[in-house]
């Protein structure tokens, strides 16, 4: 038993589960700035699928990886446009529009995936992000190889974290997202524009999910495939709940996500042979399930989310 | 100069106009990407048309197709009357078509295997469903994260069992073995895939119809969904409505798997639901939530998954067009609705 921990708990570990994270962090952000506003958005998968398709195909036919994250940024806003509009400005269902939206971009992406590359035998690659080692930190012991010799997006992901939660928390615009989603009414009578405030909010977090979508193909498998974001979307929404739609405890969620997630590819790979490898893939969903189940009692969503505000109602 | 007005109530012509015009536009906007993968727009959907709808045959294989949407269509309308967000129909029906094919698999009467099949089946569905119902009811959990997420768990445990015990190894592919000639479900029309799953989900339609408008359970079911306080405080229990509703939606979510398994493949393999649990969620926007509405709907998404096929053979327009006009289509749909809440006035004569 000793030597499959240690074939699980290895020097790479730490990286995997940093690496494994970074696209759930830009998710869970994401998602995290729509809900404080307000606005659910269950169309985080399908932007997810087609942000990381769209820079993908930015990236292959422009081979500028740059120009393919910028690619999937702007999809990844536009699409969180598109939901804002349905959900903010006309006040429709978010369960159902995110359902609409996923739905729609997924579809997308599969529909012009195989117009541009039609359906080859050996599915087209690109020439990923490489790691680049930040000088001396690099050099520490243990964490310097697994955190600071990582995909400059790594790096992005971990400057997003206290970013995200300086702008949530201490700027005039942090405090307006904040007050559209707890109480639009006081905001609005403030001089707040709650349907602006929203979409600004709704279009931040797309394009954060996009900065995921780009991740996957980019860094992380280096190709596009129809189940390359497999229910991360889903994932991320479960972890801002369980990081109680706080900056730093839903990047909090997203590393103990990757850390079970770390942990189960680890297990796949070791002696655990006669366990069938499906029930490592299902773990870390169980897993999000139970957390759930025991987070989701005291946890206090913002107010206003899933509300609509029409101004004239009262 | 012109306003929107809040509309009390609606002309019951609402409900046929609206759908139409969401297809319409859906077609309209889709026809966009047909022009960029280079098709002449009015063959493509022509030849969708034709190969859905065109002749006999044609139409068996969209009645084929539509039967397990109208399943999860209906699961998906009776969740959403009660507000119990079930986005799981996909792995209900997973559930429901691996139950019925390991009862299905085992040597006894054919119309017994059936009747059994079904029963098995839609107790899977129903208890797959029982659990965000249950997580919501006694955690807080929100209904649909979870149901998504069981998605994902019901996916992996038929692959694992695909490829594992169920792994067929004459051939090695990730394939279950077949159930017993004697439970296929008999064929109706010589020559095509009719089968009797199929007259047994336009029997359901108006069977849960009948359900949420005529009797006790339906009318609470209706209370909780538009009303929880109201609900409570006419002493219906709302808790308990709730999770009867999770496992009649999750009973017809598996039933829809069940007529796969034995009218369609005989046996289960990792791709047997091409998405038909969140189309579903697209027939029953498309039907107003209303049970009878979900048989046209399964029917149009029915029409353009096969025609789409076709399509793609004949213009080479990617396939993938008929996931595109779904998720158009339950937008559009959206959109429609709005002209139930509110009306176009003119306000002011223009000077």
């Amino acid at each position: 038993m000793s030597a499959v921990f240690e074939q699980i708990f290895q020097v790479g570990f730490l990286a995997a589960i940093i690496r494994i994270a970074t696209p759930l962090a830009f998710a869970t952000l994401g998602e995290m700035f729509s809900e404080r506003a307000g606005v659910l958005n269950l169309g985080i998968e399908g932007i997810m699928l087609l942000s990381a398709m769209a820079g993908f195909t930015a990236a292959n036919l422009s081979g500028s990886l740059w120009l393919g994250v910028l690619a999937a940024v702007l999809v990844g806003a536009l699409m969180g446009a598109l939901h804002a509009l349905f959900t903010v400005a006309l006040g429709l269902s978010q369960h159902v529009c995110g359902i609409g939206v996923t739905l729609f971009s997924s579809g997308l992406a599969y529909f012009l995936y195989r117009l541009i590359f039609g359906q080859q035998s050996v599915p087209p690659s690109i020439d990923g992000f490489k790691p680049v080692p930040i000088p001396l930190l690099s050099d520490i012991p243990i964490l310097g190889p697994a955190v600071f010799n990582q995909f400059t997006l790594v790096y992005l992901a971990i400057l997003a974290i206290p970013l995200a939660a300086f702008v949530l928390y201490r700027t005039p615009w942090g405090l307006s997202v904040r007050m559209v989603g707890e109480n639009p009414r006081a905001a609005d009578s403030a001089g707040v524009s709650v349907i602006a405030t929203r979409f600004q909010a709704v279009i931040l977090g797309g394009a954060l999910m996009g900065l995921a979508g780009a991740f996957l193909t980019m860094a992380q498998f280096n190709a596009f495939t129809f189940g390359v974001v497999s229910g991360r979307g889903w994932v991320a929404i479960a972890l801002v709940v369980f990081g109680r739609w706080d900056p730093w405890r839903s990047a909090g969620a997203a590393l103990l996500f990757a850390f079970v997630d770390a942990l189960q590819l680890r297990m796949q790979a070791s002696g655990l042979g006669h366990i069938p490898y499906e029930a490592f893939l299902m773990l870390p969903f169980i897993f999000t399930i139970a957390a759930m189940a025991f987070m989701s009692r005291n946890a206090v969503a913002p107010s206003a989310l899933l509300k609509p505000f029409r101004r004239e109602e009262r | 100069m012109f306003r929107l007005e809040a509309r009390t109530s609606t002309p019951a012509w609402f409900n046929l106009v609206l759908p139409f015009l969401a297809i319409v536009v859906t077609l309209i906007l889709c026809s966009g990407l047909i022009a960029v993968a280079g098709a002449g727009v009015i063959e493509a959907y022509g030849v969708m048309l034709s190969a859905s709808l065109g002749d006999s045959y044609a139409i068996t294989e969209t009645l084929v197709r539509a039967a397990p949407m109208i399943f999860t269509g209906l699961a998906v309308a009776i969740a959403f009357r009660a507000k119990f967000w079930n986005i799981g129909a996909e792995g209900q029906l997973l559930a429901g078509a691996v139950a019925s094919c390991a009862v299905g698999a085992i040597p006894m009467p054919g119309y017994l295997a059936m009747l059994l099949m079904a029963l098995v089946g839609a107790a899977a569905g129903a208890i797959v469903a029982l659990v965000p119902a249950t997580l919501r009811v006694k955690f807080k959990v929100d209904d649909v994260v979870s149901s998504l997420l069981l998605n994902s768990v019901i996916y992996y445990a038929l692959m694992a069992l695909i490829e594992g015990p169920w792994k067929d190894t004459f051939s090695g592919y990730p394939i279950s073995p077949p159930i017993e000639d004697s439970a296929n479900f008999p064929v109706l029309i010589e020559g095509t895939r009719l089968h009797i799953g199929v007259i047994v989900a336009l029997i359901a339609a108006p069977l849960c119809w009948f359900l949420i408008a005529r009797t006790t359970l339906g009318f609470q079911i209706r209370v909780t969904g538009e009303n929880p306080e109201a609900a409570r405080y006419g002493g219906i229990n709302v808790q308990r409505v709730l999770l009867s509703t999770a496992l009649l939606s999750g009973a017809l979510a598996g039933l829809a798997g069940v007529g796969e398994v034995g009218g369609v493949h005989f046996q289960v393999m990792s791709d047997i639901s091409p998405g038909y649990g969140y189309s579903g969620i697209v027939v029953a926007m498309l039907a107003r939530l209303n049970p009878l509405g979900a048989v046209p709907a399964a029917l149009f998404l029915a029409a353009v998954m096969t025609g789409a096929e076709a399509m793609s053979r004949a213009t080479g327009v990617p396939a993938f067009l008929s996931d595109v006009i779904q998720g158009t289509a339950l937008l559009a749909m959206l959109v429609a609705l709005l002209f139930t809440a509110y009306r176009i006035r003119r306000v002011g004569a223009p000077s």
